[in-house]
């Protein structure tokens, strides 16, 4: 080992740093990945048989302001040149002007991707401190009641649709039994009450130290989150048992027993540590999973997310929201993938 | 002849579709500070043997036996609490790949360490001295490095060098070797069976040495079983394993490749199902 690393190929790069090639690359890769998107999302957007033009100007406009608004747009150009454009201007986190609102799409998204980023945070993280003990306790549990119960759980998560499960909560949890705030992210009279410095209301209250609107924003969030969390729940305990189960029929695991170890801790402190570079790998695609906005609970719940707003988007044929919604979209899946690289080399030796 | 350990009458079932599946089959034996093998093939219910000892047999498998007693205390009647402090203390386990039975993503410094603090307790600096002097008792070179190291980063006989460290670290009494050379490159296995023996000599320790190897057993041990379909069916000194009486043994023997005996076509075991249901053999001294 020690003679490899102080060979040639060491010396002749002697300049470098390891981290250094290690960053070039994964710039390197979120580029490319990027550019691949970008491109994808740009045909997407000239081949749709919508005229963006038209869009703009509407149906009874003269020809001469038809075609005024043609060359402001750019699309006498080439489409190579148009795509260059196209980059320079996402580059500048510019992704034009919603033709619903007339305001930067990018204004738009930076007010509602927050509300989005604060219910799927909340989400994921009663699902990660939920599920995960569960399947572990499932694994080491085979077969006891708490499996079944597990499993039951887990069932009913994959195959309840989202917005039954929504409607039940809000009818039982706000409408009959008044324990949480109803639809929004807080009631009417809170709204706009504190300062939006991260657009995450819960941190806003606190951060203005404003406990009413904390608590009435968690009483909001609350339900939603859970309803989130639940989802993800269900797949997080499932992976989390059948990574567990993998672990402890391994070899190791006897080893730990062999020395006198008590099953808590051959479970936790061996099995679970071999489980954490695959539980990153759920845990973070879950997690984009709900970033991406979950339409169904965001629309039941009135939540004004990315989710609800690209459909909504979509539907009145604003391309320029419905892209510049993908790209960040696609921006948080590279990023989260990327994150859960550099966690794979803190919790596993080999990929060092 | 004192005793360490003293098993009477042990069976280890297995529920299956067809039923239940009898691994090991009513097997008696003793060990004194001695070396004992137990040698068979894959099957015939030795790895299990081990297995029962240290009660390490998972359900829905179950182990039965009239005693397994070391030092006169029957381990069949002691809770699972009380099991953990004969595991690693005073019975220990090697096993067959250091591949696999090492936790890949501990430092070998933490997982011998491990194994001592369980039993001792002491701070983690003096955990570490005592490491690296039984680091160094199994020859391996620059001991601090290898502390530090994780366990992909080791060849196979230093893994199995440093599985015998850490599963000698608390001192037991009795060490059992599952097929403890059997993953390694043969150019190795004898330097891995020289430390275990000289470490288990020096201790006063009893071994239990389990192989599908007849000439490895013979060449190691003092005593041999031999089993077949869970049952003891011969009982022998080592150095006497050649002219074994036992057909099943006969046949292990003549069926092996010999340097001095070429042949150009092996001998096929031919088994007599009378083998299986005859009753196990003592192995007690």
């Amino acid at each position: 080992m020690a003679l490899s690393k102080d060979s040639g190929k060491g010396r002749a790069r002697a300049s470098l740093p390891p981290w250094f090639k290690t960053t070039v690359l994964t710039l390197g890769s979120i580029a490319v990945t990027m550019l691949g998107l970008l491109f994808v999302t740009f045909i997407i957007g000239r081949v749709m048989p919508i005229d963006p033009v038209l869009a703009i100007v509407g149906e009874r406009a003269s020809q001469s302001t038809y075609d005024a608004v043609f060359l402001e747009l750019g699309l006498d150009k080439p489409l190579v040149v148009q795509f260059a454009y196209y980059i320079w201007d996402v580059l500048q986190l510019d992704f034009g002007t919603s033709l619903l609102n007339a305001r930067p799409v990018s204004e738009d998204i930076a007010r509602v991707f927050p509300a989005t980023l604060e219910l799927a945070t909340l989400g994921i993280f009663i699902g990660i401190v939920i599920g995960v003990p569960l399947g572990v306790v499932a694994a080491a549990r085979k077969g006891s009641w708490i499996d079944q119960l597990a499993r039951v759980l887990a069932l009913v998560g994959y195959s309840m649709p989202i917005f039954w499960l929504g409607l039940m909560g809000l009818l039982i949890f706000y409408g009959i039994l008044g324990w949480v705030g109803g639809p929004g992210r807080v009631g009417i009279f809170y709204v706009d009450v504190v300062p939006s410095v991260t657009g995450l209301i819960l941190v806003d209250a606190a951060i203005d130290g404003n406990w009413d609107v904390f608590r009435d924003a968690f009483s909001h969030i609350i339900l939603p989150a859970s309803l989130l969390g639940y989802f993800s729940l269900a797949y997080i305990s499932r992976m989390t048992r059948s990574f567990m189960l993998e672990q402890l029929s391994a070899e190791y695991i006897t080893t730990a027993r062999v020395k006198g170890m008590s099953e808590w801790d051959v479970i936790w402190k061996h099995a679970f540590k071999n489980i954490r570079v695959q539980l990153i790998t759920v845990i973070a695609l879950s997690y984009a999973n709900l970033l991406e906005g979950s339409v169904l609970t965001e629309i039941i719940f009135s939540w004004p997310g990315i989710g609800s707003y690209i459909t909504t988007a979509l539907l009145s044929a604003d391309m320029n929201a419905v892209l510049g919604g993908t790209v960040v979209v696609g921006l948080i899946f590279i990023l989260l993938n990327i994150f859960s690289d550099l966690l794979y080399k803190v919790f596993d030796p080999r990929a060092k | 002849m004192d005793h360490l350990l003293d098993v009477e009458n042990l069976w280890v079932r297995f529920p299956t579709r067809q039923g239940i599946f009898d691994a090991v089959r009513g097997v008696s034996f003793t060990l004194g500070r001695e070396r004992l093998g137990i040698v068979g093939e894959s099957g015939s219910g030795k790895s299990m043997t081990g297995r029962a000892i240290l009660r390490l047999i998972r359900p829905p498998g179950q182990v039965e036996a009239d005693h397994i007693k070391l030092d006169g205390v029957d381990l069949m009647q002691k809770s699972e609490k009380d099991m953990r402090d004969v595991r690693g203390e005073r019975i220990s386990m090697v096993m067959q790949d250091p591949k696999f039975s090492l936790n890949p993503v501990m430092t070998i410094g933490d997982q011998i360490i491990e194994a001592y603090r369980l039993h001792n307790r002491v701070s983690k600096s003096i955990a570490w001295t005592k490491a690296l002097e039984m680091l160094e008792a199994v020859s391996i070179r620059d001991p601090d490095r290898v502390m530090r190291a994780y366990p992909h980063e080791m060849s196979g006989g230093m893994g199995q060098r440093i599985m015998i460290a850490m599963m000698l670290i608390p001192n037991p009494e009795i060490l059992i070797a599952d097929e403890p050379t059997s993953a390694l490159d043969v150019s190795v296995q004898r330097q891995v069976l020289d430390i275990m023996d000289k470490l288990v000599k020096e201790r006063g320790m009893g071994l239990i040495f389990i192989s599908h190897d007849l000439n490895l057993v013979a060449d190691f041990c003092d005593r041999v079983l031999i089993m077949y379909a869970g049952r003891i069916v011969e009982v022998c000194d080592a150095d006497k394993l050649h002219d074994a009486q036992h057909p099943y043994t006969r046949g292990l023997l003549n069926s092996l490749p010999r340097l001095d005996a070429p042949r150009d076509r092996l001998e096929v075991l031919t088994r007599d199902p009378a083998w299986s249901e005859a009753p196990s053999v003592s192995g007690r001294v």
